[in-house]
């Protein structure tokens, strides 16, 4: 054996101390310049347009007219709420993947109540109703795999995706059983003549009440986790179970007390996807923002208040990218790969925040 | 490093005066160096020899069992092991264990032994078993580094000591020309007056009752085996024990985190004498009685502090309940941790940064210092000094005495024979979770205790 057959690794990786507050900033605007590049290189190669236009294009797709702004603001608010439902649950490690079947039974909920009840009972009746079961629902579906899990240990992630699809099929059961007309598979808009239990239009904005729900729901939530015995307790039991135990904390009662919250918000969601966005429900309702709300917490770092900002970025791309296909003429897997870009750097630059690169230095340097 | 797992940012290594480029455990064995770690890695349903012999495909013998068992056989004849090598591994006691882990890299041709804190497992007849054999490397043209912290150890075996101070290196000096006082400088940096005072009880009283106490681990298997014993006030109850003979199980079973299937713990309430009962009791409830039981767990960051947390919301453990409403108040969690951090000297960036990222010895400070503050009236600590550099642990020595002087019970669990003997008034020893005998700290001594710790027969090693 000799020396000379293995070659010096030239660096490794290591663990370092958060850096201060502007170089974490600054490395993640780095990273969204060089993803810009990037994509504009790719644009260039594989259409042959010019990037600065298409860059224009996504910005005034997401933001070009007052219509177009205020569907980003609903869209950033209803992602954002999501996001913020599932973060107690990630807080206290507990990967909750089931915001969107969470998501979908609260709407469900509300639709349900929408179909049967519009009309029969005073408007501010039918709200409470519609609130309450929503809520109620979203709970359940949280309550379950928490119970599972505190009473048996169950695989959270497993059992949430789960819950998912029973929601799914539940709701496509209900949609062609209620279609309208019959056999036709959609529920259509509900109460579209009378427009009973549709959130109603503040000053001509009838996404205004939403935003304003999800706001105080999001500043409520980061006060809960950050100022509040609750909170405490739940990042306890995040960090170590043992530790909560030892000091006295009941972690099945926090485990369950923190789904059911988690699941109440997701109900809430799906409250104002139905009654103040689609006033339909379908398999779709939550589409997909169940998983993309995890990304959106995550890059977060399980900060509500940041959410508003990675939520925002998110729905700015989908809405630009959206755009640029139209535009262009090009289809949406473009889209998807100018988001892609941009969110692989945006998510990669965190490994440039924890984690630093040490090269080796030459063994000749240091006199023996 | 040197056995391959870590590689070196600069520097070199030498063996035999050429330098060589270690990138594999691989590697290492190529160099004849052997690594016996202190957590054995070993496949617990192969026998000795097929442990042995794993990933050794190319060697003279390759997977013949019989012929590696025979040369297991001369290899423990000739350095005096004690060995079946049929044995399975889950039936071998810790000390067989690490006879395995041994002629594993003897049998691979090691040259250069390098075992870490070996004896942190053994009793003090084990331990002087194992120094015998290391001898007889010796004189065979071995190299043995052993690494310890132990420093009668250093002084008993070693020819030569490299003294490391949190990663660097401090110097060498010869066995024969130094003292228990010079390592230690060496060790600190500085001159230390290193000495327990151990006064005698004042007044002692019982506090804690634990009669006939049994208790299984979650696998069904008996930890603790009518464990009966009384810690009094204003005394130090040592416990000492092989690593793992139920010394954690019973300390958390008293404090209510481990269920017990027979047996009860008894809090004599100092003022009135009363009993309480704290059988089938969570923490929680115990702290609602008013009984102020403070525990030190063996596992600070996993089960003592929240890592990820800074000190004062260490602090917040413990009181975060107080006051009425959903509020945290911080303010006297903060004055708690400033208060901390000045008379331990905790070495912190600052309140809020993460213990994680303090070192081990300002992790226990915090941890002590926020048990102590609760103002304890028993004080269990569960191997306090663990990792701990010199002067940290008599940092802890003397809070532990300073509790006992103003009558606190202290429970201490500890693995340093010498320590024990020096720091309690007595000492409880156990073996596989049974009391196998209390004696005095002032007259016992280490063979006696060393006895007492493998007295029952040990059958559910492990």
């Amino acid at each position: 054996m000799n020396s000379k057959t293995h070659k010096d690794p030239l660096f490794h990786i290591s663990r370092k101390d958060p850096p201060v507050w502007w170089k974490r900033f600054g490395i993640r605007i780095i990273a969204v310049i060089l993803a810009l590049v990037l994509a504009g290189i790719v644009t260039l190669l594989l259409t042959k347009l010019n990037p600065i236009d298409v860059y224009l294009t996504m910005i005034d797709g997401a933001v070009g007219t007052k219509r177009r702004v205020w569907a980003l603001i609903q869209k950033t608010a209803m992602l954002l709420i999501i996001a913020v439902a599932i973060t107690p649950a990630f807080r206290m490690r507990f990967w909750n993947i089931g915001a969107e079947g969470q998501v979908l039974i609260g709407g469900f909920a509300t639709a349900v109540v929408m179909l049967k009840l519009g009309g029969k009972v005073p408007t501010p009746v039918l709200f409470i109703i519609m609130v309450v079961s929503a809520i109620a629902a979203g709970a359940v579906w949280g309550f379950i795999p928490a119970f599972f899990k505190a009473k048996s240990n169950t695989n959270e992630t497993l059992f949430t995706l789960m819950m998912n699809y029973v929601a799914i099929q539940l709701i496509g059961y209900f949609v062609l059983e209620w279609s309208v007309p019959k056999g036709s598979g959609q529920i259509g808009i509900i109460n579209q003549k009378t427009q009973e239990g549709w959130i109603p239009s503040v000053g001509g904005n009838a996404y205004l009440v939403n935003v304003i729900v999800v706001a105080a729901i999001t500043i409520a939530i980061a006060i809960y986790l950050n100022r509040t015995k609750h909170g405490y307790e739940i990042a306890v039991v995040g960090d170590s179970q043992n530790t909560a135990r030892y000091i006295g904390i009941d972690v099945k009662k926090v485990i369950i007390r923190t789904m059911l919250l988690s699941g109440a918000i997701c109900g809430i969601a799906g409250f104002l996807l139905v009654s103040g966005q689609d006033h339909t429900i379908t398999k779709d309702t939550a589409g997909g923002n169940g998983f993309t709300a995890i990304m959106v917490a995550w890059l977060a770092k399980f900060n509500p208040l940041w959410m508003i900002l990675t939520a925002f970025i998110i729905c700015f791309l989908q809405k630009g990218a959206g755009e640029i296909a139209t535009m262009f003429n090009l289809n949406l897997a473009f889209a998807d790969i100018i988001t892609g870009i941009i969110i692989f750097f945006i998510v990669g630059s965190e490994f440039f925040i924890d984690y630093k690169i040490v090269f080796r230095k030459s063994g000749k340097e240091v006199a023996a | 490093m040197i056995s391959g797992i870590y590689y070196p940012d600069s520097g070199e290594i030498l063996v035999n005066g050429e330098e060589v480029s270690i990138t594999s455990p691989k590697d290492a064995f190529n160099y004849r160096i052997g690594m016996i770690h202190q957590h054995f890695k070993l496949v617990d349903v192969f026998t000795a020899t097929e442990n042995i012999i794993l990933g050794l495909k190319d060697g003279p013998e390759g997977y013949d069992v019989k012929k590696a068992a025979q040369k297991i056989r001369e290899i423990s004849e000739q350095y005096g092991f004690d060995i079946d090598p049929d044995k399975k591994i889950y039936e071998m006691s810790v000390s067989e264990k690490q006879t395995v882990e041994i002629i594993k890299v003897l049998y691979r041709g090691a040259d250069i032994l390098m075992l870490d804190e070996p004896t942190a497992v053994l009793t003090p007849q084990e331990t002087r078993k194992l120094f015998a054999v290391l001898r007889r490397m010796k004189q065979d043209g071995k190299a043995v580094v052993i690494i310890t912290h132990k420093l009668h150890e250093v002084l008993d075996i070693s020819d030569k000591v490299a003294v490391l101070r949190k990663g660097e290196y401090i110097g060498t000096v010869n066995t024969a020309g130094t003292n228990e006082t010079q390592l230690t400088e060496m060790m600190v940096g500085q001159k230390v007056v290193l000495n327990i005072d151990r006064t005698e009880p004042v007044n002692p009283e019982p506090r804690l009752i634990v009669a006939h106490l049994n208790c299984m681990n979650r696998e069904g298997i008996k930890v603790l085996d009518d464990v009966t014993f009384t810690a009094n006030s204003g005394e130090i109850l040592g416990i000492a024990g092989i690593a793992g003979s139920g010394q954690r199980e019973l300390l958390e079973t008293i404090a209510g985190l481990q269920p017990m299937v027979t047996g009860g713990v008894q809090y004599i309430v100092p003022e009135t004498g009363e009993i309480e009962f704290l059988r089938d009791k969570t923490p929680l409830q115990i702290r609602e009685l008013g009984i102020r039981l403070s525990f030190v767990p063996e596992d600070r960051l996993g089960m003592g502090l929240v890592a990820t947390m800074g000190t004062t919301d260490n602090m917040l453990l413990r009181s975060y309940k107080k006051g009425k409403g959903l509020f945290l108040n911080k303010k006297e969690p903060k004055e708690l941790a400033e208060k901390i951090i000045k008379e331990l000297q905790v070495v912190t960036p600052g309140v809020n940064t993460p213990v994680r990222r303090l070192s081990g010895g300002n992790v226990q400070k915090v941890l002590v210092g926020r048990e102590i503050a609760a103002a304890p009236r028993v004080l269990m600590a569960a191997y306090p000094v663990r990792g701990l550099d010199i002067n940290s642990s008599y940092t802890i020595y003397n809070l532990l005495n300073k509790q006992k002087e103003m009558g606190v019970a202290v429970i201490f669990v500890g693995e340093d024979l010498d320590v024990l003997l020096e720091l309690c008034d007595r000492i409880m020893v156990i073996g596989s979770g049974t009391v196998t005998g209390v004696v005095d700290a002032r007259t016992a001594t280490k063979e006696e205790i060393g006895l007492l710790m493998t007295k029952e027969v040990r059958t559910d090693e492990q």
